[in-house]
């Protein structure tokens, strides 16, 4: 019954978003402060449909925690011996799966805005529900005619076949929920614009509407890619944490968009200006979440011969990017002439360092998007090429290097205009913090050029970050302030991390004899023993290696490789021994036939300020809603207070002459 | 019986590959270089050659036995004293363009080389419309 019920909840939420379609999209026929009554509808249906989008997701769920091999879904990636977290994170480690997520996190974020955001006139919020209603429809059809969930089996299966072994980790259960909550999070924000663009009111109350949606999914968008990239650098086995991979750019596309919008919408409901530079980059944010999605999903990754031998799938989001992004950008190509451009301002304003550094992410995000679908491109024509870090690094490395500078001095200029000369002991400082970084590092030793600029950089943003505290009173500083503070801090200790990975990593790969040992930077790892050991659905063998630093007392690190039985596969797990100024990553491989073992291990100084950064980013952006949040909160306050006085007066000031009672 | 002879067939044209899998690996899959220039050398060269047998991975990243043969070929070409462009062409021309992540300009290339110096001209051009004259406030809604 689990699974009827679940199908059953998917086709009601998709009725029900033709509903949100059809009577969001009467509210925009209504005139202002006359409700259309067919307009009615929409809130409720889209509360609704949340409620029964995560109704299915739940009992999909379900079906994955008891193993219910009849459903096709789970006999086909789930098995009964499986440890209880990965029957449950299983869930999404598929197709099928994580595409129920991703249509449950849409309507859940449809649900959320129609329940609680009063503050939109209600033709434009009318038009941004039909919008959502519109999207939501778009993705419930590919589920339920393409990928349907809940299939059952004819025959029940007698054990599942079980989940890909590298998926079997706790990254599993944080990478791709929030990952996905923040792609789909963008969806409002492009709901929001459309519905604007629809209504013309691009305004800066629009914007502080469309602000905490747009920060909410990049900080779950940083956090997830922050948690992807760990996750791949600790299972994978060889300690990469970034290889500019497809399903890497994927992800970091909407990101790139959604940091631009992010900006461009402060800009906008501080200044009334940019208007619609935001719209453009709300379509272009959940463009390239839609986009990430199709080249996950589609399987024209692995390869396009394939994509085109078995393209049901590929080809019903190929065609509703097309219908989104196609109809979204001929809308704002019709109505964006209509939307005054808003407040001006000089090349030597904070608006202006937030215009060049927005261009600056699109340009990367250009390089990017044009690196990761070439070679899609010509391998449909035959024509196989490879498009890895030595292009992206440096073609990337093109607009980053401006952008960091910019980003340096431009949170310490005025808005609208300011003389350069105001600054120029901060810009000074900031310049002899990056030159003097890079000689004291070239000094000593021979770098490559691009880590060299990254160190440089790093130290600059860093101190620049803390600049816009100087001479304030640090209590009375803003939250939301405290939040870009952080977060421009997070970039340069991320910086930082990315450039001692790059350039001070040492490798140690050797054969050793137990007993045996071989020294890395500052450690020596002494292999102690390989002995064979089992999980519940995995076999092993595990080394132990004595890891001592500077000849200190040793650590035991404790790498596997295990063999998975269902489905059969190997892995590699690494032992991490992590320190404040780095981390020892130490694999155990194969035997070789002289009876040593091959043994893999790496320093890499400073490693874990790549992600200690990502996460500082994605807390700044919390501190930034938080901030929001109490100012809004304050402002309903006195408001409500000056609402309740004034009609306290105006009831006293009419019972006068009118005796009570 | 025909179908019998055919899975007998199948299975000893199998069988070479089976054998390839079990092989130790080459002495330089998984050992380093005695100078560690050479190395580093090597290492740089390693981690910009695709391994053909898996989804996005290099070479340097790699298990698979294929990957393990590659770097034995680099590590050793490295050693016998060839520079790593003569080995990255050698490679080419054995397993085709689609074998270095270093994509070099080509006839089928040269979009990728040719789209930053366009979007650095459009991104100029943006940012001279938005920024380069100075306006009013009074706001000409262009």
């Amino acid at each position: 019954m689990i699974a009827e019920i679940g199908l059953a909840a998917l086709w009601l939420a998709a009725a029900l978003a033709v509903l949100q379609m059809v009577s969001g999209g009467f509210a925009l026929r209504s005139a202002e402060g006359a409700p259309n009554p067919m307009a009615i509808y929409a809130r409720p249906a889209a509360v609704v449909q949340a409620v029964l989008a995560v109704l299915a997701f739940l009992l999909l769920l379900y079906a994955f925690a008891i193993t219910d091999l009849s459903i096709k879904l789970v006999a086909t990636n789930s098995h009964s011996i499986k440890p209880m977290i990965y029957k449950l994170t299983g869930t999404w480690g598929n197709h099928e799966g994580s595409m129920l997520l991703w249509v449950g996190v849409l309507a859940l974020s449809g649900g959320l805005l129609a329940a609680f955001e009063k503050r939109l006139p209600e033709r434009t919020m009318g038009a941004t529900l039909a919008v959502q209603g519109f999207v939501a429809l778009g993705f419930y059809a590919f589920l339920l005619l393409s990928s349907n969930p809940f299939e059952r089996l004819p025959v029940p299966a007698v054990e599942g076949v079980g989940l890909n072994p590298l998926l079997q980790d706790i990254g599993l259960a944080i990478h791709p929920p929030t990952l996905y909550a923040g792609y789909v999070g963008l969806s409002v924000a492009f709901s929001l614009a459309m519905g604007a663009l629809l209504t013309k009111e691009v305004n800066p109350n629009f914007a502080r509407v469309m602000r905490p949606w747009v920060l909410g999914a990049w900080v779950l968008l940083t956090f997830g890619i922050t948690a992807g990239s760990y996750w791949a650098y600790y299972e994978l086995g060889w300690g990469g944490w970034w290889f500019w991979d497809p399903v890497e750019n994927a992800s970091l596309m909407p990101w790139l968009a959604a940091t631009a919008l992010m900006h461009s919408v402060s800009v906008l409901a501080a200044r009334d200006a940019l208007r619609t530079w935001t719209i453009m980059l709300g379509v272009l944010a959940f463009s390239m979440s839609m986009l990430g999605t199709f080249l996950v999903r589609s399987g024209v990754l692995t390869s396009v011969h394939a994509f085109a031998v078995d393209p049901e799938r590929g080809a019903f989001i190929l065609g509703l990017l097309g219908l989104y992004i196609g109809g979204a950008f001929t809308i704002f190509a019709l109505r964006a002439g209509a939307v005054a451009e808003g407040k001006r301002f000089s090349a030597t304003s904070r608006e202006g360092a937030l215009v060049f550094n927005n261009v600056m992410l699109s340009a990367i995000l250009a390089i990017v998007l044009l690196g990761t679908l070439y070679p899609l491109l010509t391998e449909a024509f035959d024509v196989r090429v490879s498009v890895g870090p030595p292009y992206f690094n440096p073609a990337a490395a093109i607009f980053a290097v401006p952008m960091f500078l910019v980003m340096a001095v431009g949170p310490l200029l005025r808005w609208k205009e300011d003389k350069p000369a105001r600054i120029q002991f901060e810009m000074l400082l900031v310049a002899a913090v990056l030159i003097g970084a890079i000689a004291l590092v070239s000094f000593f030793g021979n770098f490559p050029l691009l880590p060299l600029l990254g160190l440089g950089l790093a130290a600059a943003l860093a101190v620049a970050a803390i600049l816009p505290l100087k001479g304030r009173k640090l209590t009375r500083v803003p939250v939301a302030t405290w939040g870009m503070v952080l977060a421009h801090f997070g970039v340069a200790v991320s910086l930082f991390g990315m450039a001692c990975e790059g350039a001070f990593t040492q490798e140690r790969l050797a054969a050793v004899a137990p007993g045996g040992t071989e020294q890395v930077g500052d450690f020596a790892v002494t292999l102690q023993s390989v002995t064979p050991v089992a999980g519940p659905n995995w076999t092993a063998i595990e080394a132990r290696l004595a890891v001592s630093q500077n000849g200190g007392e040793p650590v035991i690190l404790a790498p596997q490789a295990r063999n998975f039985w269902s489905p059969p596969q190997a892995t590699s797990e690494s032992a991490l021994l992590t320190r404040w100024n780095g981390q020892l990553y130490a694999v155990i491989g194969n035997q070789a036939e002289d009876g040593r073992w091959q043994i893999r291990v790496w320093w890499k100084p400073f490693v874990t300020f790549i992600w200690y950064g990502g996460l500082l980013i994605a807390l700044g952006g919390v501190l930034a809603i938080a901030g929001r949040v109490k100012v809004d909160v304050k402002r309903r306050k006195a408001t409500a207070m000056g609402d309740a006085r004034r009609a306290d007066l105006d009831a006293l000031g009419a019972a006068a002459p009118v005796p009570a009672e | 019986m025909i179908r019998v002879m055919l899975a007998l067939l199948a299975a000893l044209m199998a069988l070479p590959v089976a054998a390839q899998d079990s092989m130790p690996p080459a002495p330089y899959a998984y050992n380093q270089l005695e100078d560690p220039a050479k190395e580093a050398e090597a290492a740089a060269l390693m981690a910009t050659l695709r391994c053909l047998k898996c989804q996005s991975q290099s070479i340097a990243d790699s298990d698979a036995p294929m990957a393990g043969d590659m770097r034995h070929q680099v590590r050793s070409r490295i050693l016998a004293g060839e520079s790593p462009a003569e080995i990255r062409s050698w490679l080419i021309a054995r397993y085709g363009d689609y074998v270095s992540y270093e994509p070099t300009v080509s006839a089928s290339t040269w979009p990728l080389f040719a789209a930053p110096v366009l979007v650095i001209l459009i991104g100029a051009g943006v940012l001279l419309r938005r920024l380069g004259k100075r306006r009013s406030d009074a706001g000409d809604a262009a």
